[in-house]
């Protein structure tokens, strides 16, 4: 397919965009960067298995144009080890069993490292009791109720809510 | 989905100019519309990026609150201003959708969603009178569970949405609009239509207009407030009802009101008669109950969804007390 010359940064990377602007990021990710971590499990919005970090914030990849993303910068699963060297996220997913078939695994890992930077932030949730708190403890309520726009049909929520909870208490000042 | 041609707005003047050629529609985050388009339901023949337009938050020295229609849900949930003082609006925003939703979603793009009424989305097999109008109404005689009972009519019976716009009719938000002939503002609550005749006239916009700010006047009581959803499951899962509701009771009475439904209305649902039954009354479970009731006096059931009739009235009068609680 013919490209324009503006572009999307890609995990450090600089890819031009394509011509036609009905292809998703997530399209763009699979089928033009061969990026295969991001998966199209609805396509709809419903599942969280497109979940990528633009500028370190989590955003569905199936409902977004690439073009409105252009200049931005996009980090997805392949983009989060550091020299070979897995996030610590990830290893506390392996830790902890944190998935089965492993479908929805890069979505949920994306979209946990955006939820930790949310909560730093201190945007609150709907189980926030008084959401004018400024300092949020990550409880398992919160931490399920942040996670809620990621479905894994294994059912591997124990393992994913361990590994993350895990890691946050890891990352606590 | 059908080719369209895309392009990016510098400023309001070239949004507007762009927006007022013939199919062209404006995009927010995508989160609807381009889920819509995927489906055939919305085929613009171009798209007019608004996002980069208005994303400021301004505090004024009145208390009032402008927020640019460009604004992300996410960013206006967590602004210390809105959790301090329209705790309601901060809930209800994070009530809807997901943590990735909200981050792609503004907040002009959540007023104007579309419904997500099934036989809506079903354009290959369902009658719909929003998508092809007069065509008929699939849902009335349907799987009705999730459908309104204020404000339809024989046409539609489809519910708004959004849990963002029951908190901003409770608080009198007004629209800022930029259309071709000048810019105007309203009251949120004049810019959704009922569906009478027309579903498929949605909003007070004449073609082209673009929303560009939201206002939330000075509004003390909307400190004592809450937004309660009631659901099928605990998370990411539109109103089976909900309620946004601000109080002030001084000595035992209401001397202010604030309340909105979602879930139970075909336009976000400003409970205007329960508000006049509440002031100037004690606060007390017995005016809760006869408020609720006065509301939704008008209701019309259908045959899947009378049982939302009972649980607003019972979510609307725990709402209430918590705030008389907090109040006291």
């Amino acid at each position: 397919m013919p490209t324009t010359t503006a572009s999307l940064n890609i995990n450090g990377a600089d890819y031009a965009l394509p011509l036609d602007p009905r292809v998703s990021l997530l399209d763009f990710l699979r089928e033009h960067v061969n990026l295969l971590g991001a998966k199209k499990g609805c396509n709809q919005g419903a599942c969280g298995a497109c979940t990528v970090l633009v500028d370190g914030e989590r955003i569905l990849s199936c409902l977004a144009l690439a073009v409105q993303y252009e200049g931005r910068a996009i980090t997805s699963i392949e983009g989060l080890a550091n020299d070979g060297e897995l996030h610590p996220l990830q290893q506390s997913f392996i830790d902890h069993d944190g998935f089965q078939c492993g479908y929805c695994t890069p979505g949920q890992i994306c979209s946990a490292i955006g939820m930790a930077a949310e909560l730093r932030r201190g945007v609150p949730s709907y189980v926030t009791a008084d959401v004018a708190d400024s300092a949020i403890a990550l409880s398992h309520d919160e931490l399920r109720e942040r996670m809620s726009g990621n479905l894994c049909r294994c059912g591997a929520y124990n393992g994913i809510v361990a590994a993350i909870a895990e890691q946050h208490a890891k990352e606590a000042p | 989905m059908t080719p369209f041609t895309f392009a990016r707005a510098s400023d309001v003047a070239d949004a507007v100019r762009l927006g007022g050629q013939p199919q062209a529609r404006y995009l927010g985050g995508g989160t609807n519309l381009v889920d819509l388009m995927r489906e055939s339901v919305e085929q613009p023949a171009s798209l007019v990026d608004v996002t980069g337009l208005s994303t400021d938050i301004e505090v004024r020295s009145d208390g009032s609150v402008l927020i640019g229609a460009g604004v992300k849900n996410t960013a206006l949930a967590a602004h210390p201003v809105v959790r301090e003082r329209f705790p309601f609006l901060s809930r209800a925003i994070v009530a809807g959708a997901s943590g990735q939703i909200r981050n792609m979603a503004t907040v002009g793009g959540n007023i104007l969603q579309r419904t997500r009424c099934t036989y809506f989305y079903d354009a290959e097999g369902s009658r719909c009178n929003k998508r092809t109008p007069g065509k008929g109404c699939d849902a009335i005689d349907g799987f009705n569970r999730m459908h309104a009972v204020l404000g339809t009519s024989p046409a539609c019976i489809a519910t708004h949405p959004s849990d963002m716009c029951v908190a901003l009719v409770a608080c009198d938000a007004i629209v800022h609009l930029q259309g071709a002939n000048g810019a105007r503002s309203m009251p949120l609550t004049g810019l959704h239509r009922l569906p009478e005749d027309h579903p498929e006239w949605e909003t007070m916009l004449a073609p082209g207009e673009l929303i560009t700010a939201v206002e939330l006047p000075p509004l003390a009581l909307a400190r004592v407030s809450s937004y309660r959803k009631v659901r099928d499951r605990s998370s990411y899962a539109f109103a089976l009802v909900s309620v946004a509701a601000a109080l002030d009771v001084q000595d035992g009475v209401i001397r202010d009101v604030r309340l909105a439904l979602g879930g139970v209305g075909t336009k976000p649902w400003r409970a205007w008669q329960a508000e006049s039954v509440l002031r100037g009354q004690p606060a007390g479970e017995d005016i809760f109950r006869a408020a609720a009731a006065a509301e939704l006096a008008a209701a019309e059931p259908l045959r899947d969804n009378g049982f939302k009739i009972a649980l607003v009235q019972r979510a609307i009068v725990a709402v209430l007390a918590e705030l008389t609680g907090r109040a006291a």
